[in-house]
């Protein structure tokens, strides 16, 4: 029987429509032209200008100390709201998830907005540190889906059987829980990492003098008019999130794995 | 002599479910004890009270003296086999056997020798660095028992422990379970719904049901001398007859009426009195069957009935006779080559027999145990 050719059309028609802008950005990264009209042969020459930009050492300093910090805060706080909405069964956790669930849908403009009228409003000074908050307050919840999901398919009876060895509960913690959830933890900081990382429309409101990140600094770039430089920058952060996204999928896949066979 | 480990007045419900209800119970030490009966009957319940998981709404749980109903899990001397096995799948066979020792902060070298003692006698040696998703049911079964033998707890718990495993291997590892019991000489207690696991391993069984012990004793006696009609149709087969007691010509025997049967000798070993209400239940295999009228004494019940099935089994024959308003099940073993037998046919007239002392009379008596019988649907 002859399959039919649609999916095999629609699919490449998808893909095109993905990544041809981003493939032609790639190709510009290394035009030796500072117009993306031409093509003038081949040139890492925007590479390299991109190493002597002290801006851009600078906002890629910020974000990754921004990025670390979520993560690192997201990471422990999301864990224990995933026990918490998984092992306990009130009234009260239906309202708890959807607190957590909501900064996932939420649309990024109405957060910044909001952060940002609240952060005036307390007086906190903005800057790093509000970025750094802003940005935990949806990573948090990014975390908690994760590790709530590697919750849902734990056998718990492991938990039962290492206290009947005589274990108490910070050597469960330590020794039982903490090694079997850690794929689903890392999976959720690496993910609330690349968030971090490229977030640019909360981070715009919530920024203050000097706090630049590398996604507001691309965008000030852009308006000053040095896009093949941000074509190079670009592409090596395509190829980072490439990398972080590739490591999260296969910490999962591996657990998974572990687990049918 | 206070019992080793005792239950005393246990009660836990679920809701409206009572899972043990007023449980007292004795055990022995070096024992292996079974908790017997269908799922629902509150054997695992009891089982995780004395672990430490549930807490009794009433009664204490006392081991070797000490009342334990307090004491959290990992402070009990009380080691768990789990139905799952429950090993941890992020260490190998050799650190789950350790497991309990290295949180006793035991030293490394006492550690490595006790399991590699662990692996001799678990025969799990060549499978020590492996992790749980590597090794078969059985082998992970093993795996868990030295998991909890290692800690050389005072009570091993074994919650239906092969109940995952394939038929051929469960029996393998009946001898296995049996052969640690003997070689580590502690207190087992054992439960299962199987009443065949229950029978060839315990030195005593409690048959459960709806939260109650129903019977508690050695497995010949649950077997042999069962006290209710639900303990006899649970283990094993059995006949019921409705019956009143005639008259009770000698000490130890009494007759009884039973519609459609001159009138039945029975053991009487409760004291029945004429005019009493009896329940009787024979065993399948306690009946004889003949095409011949056999000559049989006074101790001797005698009926005539007609087959109405004949099941081949194999070891033995399953007939089904009916005898008035009853169809009785009646298994024969084949003492010889079968064949040369006289071969007992389906619609044949037969003669059924049994001993006086085979019929048990049953203390309590209730009508949907009889759904428990293995007979066929008529």
């Amino acid at each position: 029987m002859k399959r039919s050719r649609i999916p095999l059309y629609t699919t490449i028609a998808v893909l095109v429509f993905f990544y041809l802008p981003i493939f032609v950005l790639i190709i510009h990264s290394f035009n030796a032209s500072r117009f993306s009209g031409s093509w003038e042969g081949f040139s890492l020459r925007w590479y390299i200008r991109l190493f002597t930009e002290r801006e851009i050492w600078y906002a890629l300093r910020n974000t990754l100390i921004v990025a670390f910090s979520t993560t690192v805060v997201s990471m422990v706080l999301g864990t224990i709201a995933a026990f918490a909405l998984h092992r306990f069964n009130t009234r009260l956790q239906r309202v708890h998830y959807t607190l957590i669930y909501t900064p996932l849908v939420v649309p990024d403009i109405l957060m910044g907005i909001s952060l940002l009228l609240f952060f005036v409003a307390i007086g906190v000074q903005l800057g790093l540190f509000t970025i750094f908050l802003a940005h935990t307050s949806f990573c948090v919840s990014y975390v908690a889906m994760v590790v709530l999901a590697r919750l849902q398919d734990f056998d718990f009876s492991v938990i039962e059987a290492a206290q009947d060895l005589g274990a108490n509960w910070w050597t469960i913690a330590w020794r039982v829980l903490l090694p079997l959830l850690a794929p689903g933890i890392a999976a959720g900081g690496l993910l609330a990492f690349t968030l971090s990382i490229d977030d640019f429309v909360i981070t715009f409101f919530v920024t203050g003098p000097g706090a630049t990140t590398l996604p507001i600094q691309i965008y000030s770039m852009i308006k000053h008019g040095s896009p093949p430089l941000i074509n190079a920058l670009s592409t090596i952060l395509l190829v980072v999130t490439f990398l972080i996204i590739w490591t999260v999928q296969h910490l999962t896949e591996d657990e998974r794995t572990h687990e049918n066979a | 002599m206070a019992e080793f480990l005792e239950f005393n007045d246990v009660s836990k419900r679920y809701g409206p479910i009572r899972a043990a209800d007023h449980v007292s119970l004795s055990i022995r030490r070096g024992e292996f004890f079974s908790l017997l009966g269908p799922s629902g009957c509150g054997k695992t319940t009891l089982l995780r009270i004395l672990a430490g998981f549930e807490y009794p709404d009433t009664g204490r749980v006392l081991l070797d003296g000490t009342d334990i109903t307090d004491q959290p899990p990992n402070k009990r001397k009380v080691n768990t086999i789990f139905q799952n096995y429950a090993l941890f799948p992020h260490l190998t066979v050799r650190d789950n056997i350790a497991f309990g020792l290295r949180i006793a902060r035991r030293p490394a070298a006492e550690v490595r020798e006790e399991v590699d003692r662990m692996l001799a006698m678990t025969q799990m040696e060549e499978h020590a660095h492996k992790k749980p998703h590597q090794i078969s049911g059985g082998q992970k079964q093993r795996v868990a028992i030295a998991r909890a033998l290692i800690n050389k707890p005072e009570v091993l718990l074994l919650d239906e422990p092969l109940a995952a495993l394939d038929l051929k291997l469960r029996q393998r590892m009946l001898f296995e379970l049996d052969r640690i019991h003997d070689q580590v000489g502690i207190t087992f207690l054992y439960v299962t719904h199987d009443q065949g696991e229950a029978m060839s391993l315990s030195d005593r069984i409690a048959v459960m049901n709806n939260g109650r012990i129903e019977q508690l004793g050695t497995p010949a006696e649950i077997y042999e001398a069962p006290t209710s009609s639900f303990v006899a149709a649970f283990i094993g087969d059995t006949n019921f007859f409705d019956g009143t007691v005639s008259e009770t010509p000698e000490p130890e025997y009494c007759r009884l009426r039973i519609d459609g049967f001159p009138d039945v000798l029975c053991f009487n070993d409760k004291n029945k009195q004429a005019g009493d209400l009896v329940h009787l239940s024979v065993r399948p295999e306690k009946f004889r069957l003949s095409v011949v009228k056999p000559n049989v004494d006074g101790r001797h019940n005698l009926v005539p009935g007609r087959v109405e099935e004949v099941i081949y089994l194999g070891s033995q024959t399953k007939f089904l006779v009916r005898v008035q308003d009853y169809r009785l099940s009646i298994a024969q073993p084949h003492s010889r080559f079968l064949l040369d037998e006289q071969p007992i046919r389906w619609e044949d007239n037969v003669w059924v027999w049994w001993h006086a002392d085979d019929g048990y009379m049953l203390d309590r008596y209730s009508e949907k145990d009889e759904a428990l019988k293995e007979m066929p649907a008529e």
